[in-house]
């Protein structure tokens, strides 16, 4: 942490696609000329405005962009009834969660899907853990006609089932990883396996802000639109910036989307939230950067879970979206720097926000997000009530309903 | 003269390729491990490849997959495997042994001091699969100055543009991987093959061993004469892998079955020689 603030938070990467130490491209011989071969394309691809209109236009005719900035008045009530005299920030939701495919990780993914165009390729390949990159890989693949194989731990096929199905109605075959622990990042291994034997006709197109290079900036570059958006309709509800903002990091792409444009943007407090599972001081979360350190995973340097001897851990989440031993290297470079902070919230903590949120806006949140909520719900009371929080709400929680049921001991 | 080096200066005397084995340190147990791996180049192994257990080896198909659990399981560590090379180099001074696995237990183990360790271990090449030669300036010097190879991976996807780069950054040999796609999956064409080597020693005067995708005494034979060497990974696992009980315990037979089929991999590489 002792290193001084760069010029810019945003100037990042370097042209070997690192984050001061983190990230890179740490893959084998056999995927490199491809990785090199995605990085031309997205060069490519974003210097030129017919891509980044049809793109746009996407955005807003298919996806059902701009996505509203809602003032969650009744969740900021609450808070303020039990908060000391003048404390209890407002909240505003930024409402990705509603998108079509209900997330936002369908911003990036109609983007890698123009791109596989360009490219000439055929066959999308991607790795799903709570099934909402998945559904939005397999619904973009859908609309272009692409063949689309998702590959997903069997765990996760498992507590996942509607999101499972709702992709075999798109069109895509899904193939369940029963390596490792079957979860996330043993999808992930097996999507990089798939795409070095599939080289000439298939596209990877990855979920998050993770993998080598150029991925993490890429797949940054296209949920900025979050952010961009955001920071418009703030001013127009309020005249000026939030003073906080807040987003649930797994790999980390609802985060960074938001984050990313306010990076220069002093006044503007961040916290990304990691999944604490049973309790950050357990052995069973997922919190890379808290209680993880530097190592390298699926192409990228970056914060881990891992035992002394190098060896992966499993991470452990009631939220399969959050379930991954590691993070996007950009947040671990930000983590360092201290221009974010991240902190963590527990299954239960993000359980009892998941309803209170449903309770009082009407809006069921993805468990995901219910991290977010659950540091807002120990933030907004200690802040004076002229300050503003921002929450990504990044999902809808329908997919969750079944896992939050068994939680609560009902039958459905 | 490295033993690497020294190595393959002497099979091409004797005008025939190099068998290069490959197994997973401690699998099924560190025991049945040493003794296996002691017993490679009585059997005929020239080059002795020890895979280092990872729980997310990327780049292997199902077999080694299956391989690490079951190494890991047995508690295989970094320091673990060392440890077994210097084993083995206590009663072999000549035969070289190649440590192949990923970048994440040598990062934790500590780059400086994992190549001073392994090249006094007796190690005396590393192919680090995920450290392609765009990142290899964080482990070259370090491996440079204890005397340790880089072997890199040139695949069928290595362009000629690129080509120069990657065996620029290699030293010892070439580990040309014929298949694009992932260890013991499928197996390349002996045309093919035939092919792609002629277009590698345009740009190296290294050795080249031929690896992924080699299984039979046939395949290891042509491989040889192709090229350099042949790498036989995959097969012998599953042969190793095969002769486990159910509890994935080694049984009485299980070193005997391996080196037997060692055995039918050099006598084929031997009754091809030039």
């Amino acid at each position: 942490m002792n290193q001084s603030a760069p010029n810019s938070f945003r100037q990042g990467p370097d042209n070997r696609g690192r984050f001061g130490q983190f990230g890179g491209r740490f893959v084998a011989e056999t995927l490199m000329p491809l990785i090199l071969e995605v990085e031309q394309a997205y060069n490519a691809a974003k210097a030129d405005p017919a891509f980044m209109a049809e793109w746009r236009l996407l955005l807003k005719d298919y996806v059902g962009r701009p996505s509203p900035l809602w003032y969650a008045g009744r969740l900021t009530e609450h808070f303020r009834a039990t908060a000391p005299e003048g404390k209890g920030a407002k909240i505003y939701f930024k409402r990705e969660e509603l998108n079509h495919t209900g997330a936002h990780k369908i911003n990036a993914v109609m983007a890698q899907i123009l791109l596989a165009r360009r490219m000439g390729r055929k066959r999308i390949i991607a790795e799903t853990g709570a099934g909402q990159h998945g559904v939005a890989t397999a619904t973009a693949c859908a609309l272009f006609g692409l063949q689309c194989v998702v590959f997903m731990g069997a765990t996760d096929v498992e507590r996942q089932q509607p999101n499972v199905f709702r992709m075999k109605l798109l069109g895509a075959e899904v193939r369940p990883v029963t390596s490792g622990a079957a979860t996330l990042k043993d999808a992930m291994n097996e999507a990089l396996r798939d795409w070095v034997a599939n080289v000439h006709d298939t596209y990877y197109c990855i979920g998050t802000v993770a993998g080598p290079h150029p991925y993490p900036t890429m797949v940054r570059d296209f949920q900025c639109v979050i952010g961009e958006e955001a920071k418009v309709q703030m001013q127009e509800a309020e005249g000026r910036l939030p003073d906080v903002l807040v987003a649930a990091v797994g790999g980390g792409s609802s985060a960074m989307g938001l984050f990313h444009p306010f990076l220069d943007d002093p006044s503007v407090a961040m916290v990304g939230v990691e999944a604490a599972g049973r309790g950050m001081d357990t052995e069973e979360h997922a919190a890379s950067l808290n209680r993880g350190r530097p190592g390298v995973l699926h192409g990228n340097r970056t914060y881990l879970l891992q035992d002394g001897d190098g060896q992966i851990i499993e991470a452990h989440s009631i939220s399969a979206g959050l379930d991954y031993p590691g993070i996007g290297p950009e947040h671990s470079w930000l983590h360092e720097l201290g221009r974010v902070q991240y902190v963590g919230a527990t299954d239960s903590e993000a359980l009892e926000q998941f309803q209170l949120c449903s309770k009082l806006e009407g809006i069921i949140p993805a468990l995901e997000c219910s991290h977010g909520l659950a540091h807002i719900a120990k933030l907004a009371p200690t802040l004076d009530r002229d300050k503003i929080i921002l929450l990504n709400l990044s999902g809808r929680g329908d997919k969750d309903i079944f896992t939050v049921a068994k939680h609560l001991g009902v039958q459905l | 003269m490295s033993r690497i080096a020294a190595k393959f200066a002497s099979l091409k005397a004797q005008g025939r390729g190099a068998l290069v084995t490959y197994l997973q340190a401690y699998d099924p147990d560190p025991k049945t491990s040493l003794a296996i791996i002691r017993g490679l180049p009585g059997a005929g192994a020239d080059i002795i490849e020890v895979g280092v257990p990872f729980t997310d080896p990327m780049a292997d198909g199902p077999a080694i997959q299956r391989a690490a659990q079951r190494a890991l399981k047995a508690g295989a560590t970094l320091p673990g495997v060392l440890a077994l090379v210097r084993d083995f180099r206590s009663g072999d001074a000549t035969t070289p042994v190649v440590l192949m696995g990923y970048y994440n237990p040598i990062l934790s183990y500590g780059i400086d001091r994992f190549c001073v360790d392994a090249a006094a271990s007796g190690v005396d090449g590393l192919i680090i699969v995920d450290v392609p030669p765009e990142e290899a300036d964080e482990i070259e010097p370090q491996a440079k100055a204890a005397g340790l190879d880089l072997i890199r991976l040139v695949a069928p996807t290595t362009d000629d543009a690129r080509l120069p780069q990657v065996l620029r950054a290699t030293s010892g040999f070439v580990y040309y991987v014929s298949i694009t796609g992932i260890t013991g999956t499928r197996s390349a064409a002996k045309d093919t093959l035939e092919e792609a080597i002629p277009r590698i020693r345009r740009f190296t005067d290294l050795p080249i061993a031929i690896g992924f995708g080699v299984r039979t005494p046939q395949q290891a034979a042509e491989a040889a004469a192709i090229a350099d060497g042949a790498v036989v990974g995959t097969a012998i696992v599953d042969t190793l892998a095969a002769s486990l009980d159910e509890q994935g315990h080694a049984r009485p037979e299980t070193m005997r079955l391996v080196l037997d089929q060692v055995r039918g991999l050099a006598e084929a590489i031997r009754g091809a020689a030039r």
